[in-house]
């Protein structure tokens, strides 16, 4: 069973308080993890600057070049992991054992987080537009058409309150490290095997040890790492987005309520694009926040739900080490119990017809012992007011909404990936000066379809950095 | 027989005798109080008859806390001891009525009794206090400031409303909340502050980190401030609390100790600190005033083994209360006696697993 210690920036800490993890599906013990105190944060917070003084004696083409290196041994090597060591194939299989991801999905995810550690040249390049290394390492500096701009960093350390859906978040923070800012990291309670398996390859490639801390931990660890760190992201419900909404030294990631749009002029084309339509929804599980859960379109709309569930509705769950697992489990006890309810109530209302029942050949809720599934769902929707129309789970769950088309952008509400698929220039107009959604694509891009060079949820370096003036010599005469 | 077995059947003998007593005081109609003789009533046995020493209590039914909501609350008064100044402390209380009891002179007795085992080298006698924790009708408040009188200091207290910050958190409101406890530490400093020979407190842990956290942001410490004792309680209090407490939040010239209790119990001490112990915090209740079992999650009146886990059973025996096992809402370990107090004991004191996930802890 792995023993693994808090890291507080660089050094291995000895927990007299340590927390059981199990295999969701066996309960067997697969490790332990030591929990940190929200008292040892905030302590360690004070001397933070030290993480970030570390990492500026390094400059930021070398730690690009650490972060190409570790992402080639966190996909490749062995490496440490507490009191043992993991192979890429023995990682996936602990992640998978502790998340209820199936393995196949787990590597997927590892890959997706190396694709990024890999190309960090190039997401720096994109993320910053441009800016010299030397704007970022010195605080100022000329960019290459010859204006004065200067960078201050806003924190010594990024602190983040890290899930246990899906190991694909972890992307969001690892442009950090070359932008020489270190990571004050509580991981996800079962969801602690990337941050650990990272730090470790970071490690391996060359990186100063004082410029990351991992501290898994409760609630009051989570307290500490938002209330210390200078800049702090948070992953959450509808309620802790709510809760820290306009703080700008959080940022919150919640629900996504990605979404497809068909425009009028393709919409009587929609078997072109079910593919894409199945895939937003059920790709990594549904569990990602740029899953799809709503397509919209003004016609069509009970034919491309009753498509998408003969698709999705006789997928069952598999063994997590089957390579054609599609559907995670959920480990806490009544969660898919509750969601299940939720849906079935939002069924009774007029205008809501579940689509996937009838090729599901059984119960959506899969009760086992130890954890639950929940398989593929598809609602119809008449319109966008009726019960479920504008709902997000955990699982491959998506509602197919009727709406006219001029109503569509005011009604599907906030959205984190949005594709419309439409030639309409007007509507194409409209969807660009939509602020409701955040990434949106024009064209066939599945929601789940990110390409690293651009923000998500706003800009890393905007959020970790002040753009201000700066001189250094008086400005020509006016 | 051992030393420590036959101190512990003493400890035993005495116990079964302070229950009998108890229950002759409480059930006697001449000095019982109207609570428990109306009570009496309603039982199928004669208390007075038939409980003879403390497993006997186990004929009671448990006691509901929910009894406490309410008034009268004279009804709590024993008749012998009508007449005298009342106190009444509350419990809870953020929303609806909270839980009061009626107090004469426990609070004073039990903090004597707490005295008796701070050692005087880090809780000077003549020192002044720091009371750090909830103002209000609060228990906790004046039994401080009686510690501190009784060992020949004065206590210093801030205001501090927690019904308010359960209110904060529970709605979400984490940075007003973080503001009222800022508000808070802003008094304890400028207390500090003020040359007031303050050497000994109490604090919440959570009150306890703020304090040292600010005084670290400010380039000096609880050391540096003069405390050189504290006390402090509450399931946060947990071994590896302890630990950071000890080796970098208040370094090693600063003493704190454990305690465990309420309202309705007193003061529970913590085992003396023991490097073997490796931080494990042992709690004793002061016996025969007070009793802590730990009993079945599936059976309130089966104890379980020596280092079983079990639901928290509190009973309280003094002229003014009589609590014949009452849930608590936490859950630990059953530890053996120990020779400074030859009864058993109780670790790993935690939010029982069942209540734990609804529990809001504010700073009290």
């Amino acid at each position: 069973m792995f023993d693994i210690p808090i890291l507080r920036f660089g050094q291995t800490y000895e927990s007299m308080e340590k927390q059981a993890v199990v295999h969701f599906d066996t309960g067997e013990p697969v490790a332990q993890l030591h929990q940190a105190t929200g008292a040892m944060v905030k302590l360690d917070l004070k001397k933070s600057q030290k993480a970030r003084d570390a990492l500026r004696a390094v400059p930021i083409a070398k730690l690009i070049d650490i972060c190409k290196a570790a992402a080639r041994m966190y996909l490749e090597e062995t490496l440490p992991c507490g009191n043992g060591s993991l192979t890429p194939a023995e990682f996936c299989r602990l992640q998978s054992a502790t998340t209820g991801l199936p393995e196949n999905m787990c590597s997927a995810n590892m890959r997706k987080n190396a694709f990024v550690l890999g190309h960090m040249d190039e997401v720096l390049d994109a993320l910053t537009r441009g800016l010299p290394y030397e704007v970022l390492e010195k605080g100022y500096g000329k960019e290459s058409r010859g204006v004065m701009v200067s960078y201050q960093a806003t924190t010594p350390v990024f602190g983040m309150v890290l899930p246990n859906n899906s190991p694909g978040v972890h992307t969001l923070w690892l442009p950090a490290i070359p932008m020489q800012i270190g990571l004050c990291i509580k991981p996800g309670s079962q969801e602690f095997w990337t941050p650990y398996r990272i730090t470790e390859a970071f490690f391996k490639a060359g990186l100063p040890r004082e410029a990351i801390s991992v501290y898994p931990g409760g609630h009051d660890v989570g307290g500490a790492v938002m209330t210390d760190c200078q800049r702090a992201m948070i992953f959450g419900g509808q309620t802790t987005v709510d809760q820290h909404a306009g703080n700008p030294k959080i940022s919150v990631h919640g629900p996504g309520f990605s979404k497809v749009i068909l425009g009028d002029d393709v919409v009587d084309r929609w078997e072109d694009y079910l593919d894409l339509m199945v895939d937003s929804v059920f790709a990594n599980s549904g569990r990602s926040c740029i899953n799809a859960s709503g397509i919209w379109a003004s016609r069509h709309t009970r034919e491309i739900a009753d498509a998408i569930a003969q698709r999705l509705g006789p997928v069952v769950p598999l063994p997590p080490n089957d390579p054609k697992s599609s559907l995670a489990a959920f480990t806490t006890p009544g969660a898919a119990e509750a969601m299940n309810a939720q849906i079935d109530e939002g069924c009774q209302a007029d205008g809501v017809t579940e689509m996937t029942a009838k090729y599901r050949n059984g119960p959506r809720l899969e009760k086992r012992e130890r954890c639950d599934y929940l398989r593929p769902t598809v609602i119809h929707c008449t319109g966008p007011d009726v019960p479920l129309a504008n709902t997000e789970y955990m699982f491959p769950f998506v509602s197919v909404v009727e709406c006219p088309q001029n109503k569509m952008i005011a009604q599907i509400k906030q959205t984190l990936v949005g594709t419309a698929l439409t030639d309409d220039a007007k509507f194409k107009q409209q969807l660009l000066d939509a602020t409701n959604i955040d990434r949106l694509n024009i064209g066939p891009v599945k929601t789940v379809q990110l390409n690293w060079l651009q923000p998500h949820e706003g800009n890393i370096v905007d959020f970790l950095f002040r753009n201000r003036a700066f001189q250094d010599t008086p400005p020509v005469a006016h | 027989m051992s030393q420590l077995a036959e101190l512990a059947a003493k400890a035993k003998a005495q116990l079964d005798a302070h229950t009998y007593e108890n229950v002759q005081w409480h059930f006697h109609e001449s000095t019982g109080s109207p609570f428990w003789l109306e009570k009496a009533k309603t039982y199928k046995f004669d208390p007075r008859k038939e409980v003879k020493c403390f497993d006997d209590l186990k004929k009671f039914p448990h006691f509901e806390d929910e009894w406490l909501r309410g008034g009268p609350i004279s009804r709590w008064i024993p008749k012998g001891l009508a007449g005298k100044p009342a106190y009444v402390f509350e419990t809870g209380g953020t929303t609806g009525i909270p839980k009061s009891r009626m107090v004469i002179e426990d609070h004073w007795i039990d903090y004597e009794n707490f005295s008796d085992t701070l050692p005087d080298e880090y809780f000077p006698r003549g020192a002044n206090w720091l009371m750090l924790g909830p103002s209000g009708p609060r228990r906790l408040r004046l039994a401080v400031e009686h510690l501190a009188q009784y060992r020949g200091g004065i206590c210093f207290c801030v205001d501090l409303d927690p019904r308010w910050v359960v209110k904060l958190l529970k709605k979400g409101k984490i940075k007003e909340a973080e503001d009222y406890k800022d508000h808070v530490i802003d008094q304890a400093v400028t207390i500090l502050s003020a040359n007031h020979n303050i050497q000994c407190a109490f604090m919440t842990p959570k009150l306890l980190e703020a304090l040292a956290m600010r005084l670290l942001d400010d380039g000096t410490s609880i050391a540096e401030s003069g405390i050189k004792g504290i006390f402090a309680g509450g399931t946060e209090f947990t071994p590896q609390w302890y630990r950071t407490c000890r080796e970098e939040l208040l370094g090693p010239d600063v003493y704190i100790t454990p305690t465990y209790g309420n309202t309705l119990m007193g003061l529970a001490c913590g085992k003396p600190y023991d490097p073997a112990d490796n931080y494990k915090i042992t709690y004793y209740a002061p016996q025969p005033r007070a009793v802590i079992e730990t009993v079945e999650f599936k059976d309130y009146n089966q104890v379980v083994g020596y280092g079983q886990t079990g639901r928290v059973k509190l009973y309280t025996m003094t002229k003014e209360l009589f609590i014949p096992g009452f849930m608590e809402r936490d859950e630990g370990e059953r530890e053996l006696p120990h020779e400074k107090f030859p009864w058993d004991g109780i670790s790993g004191t935690r939010p029982f697993h069942e209540y734990a996930k609804t529990t809001t802890v504010g700073v009290y």
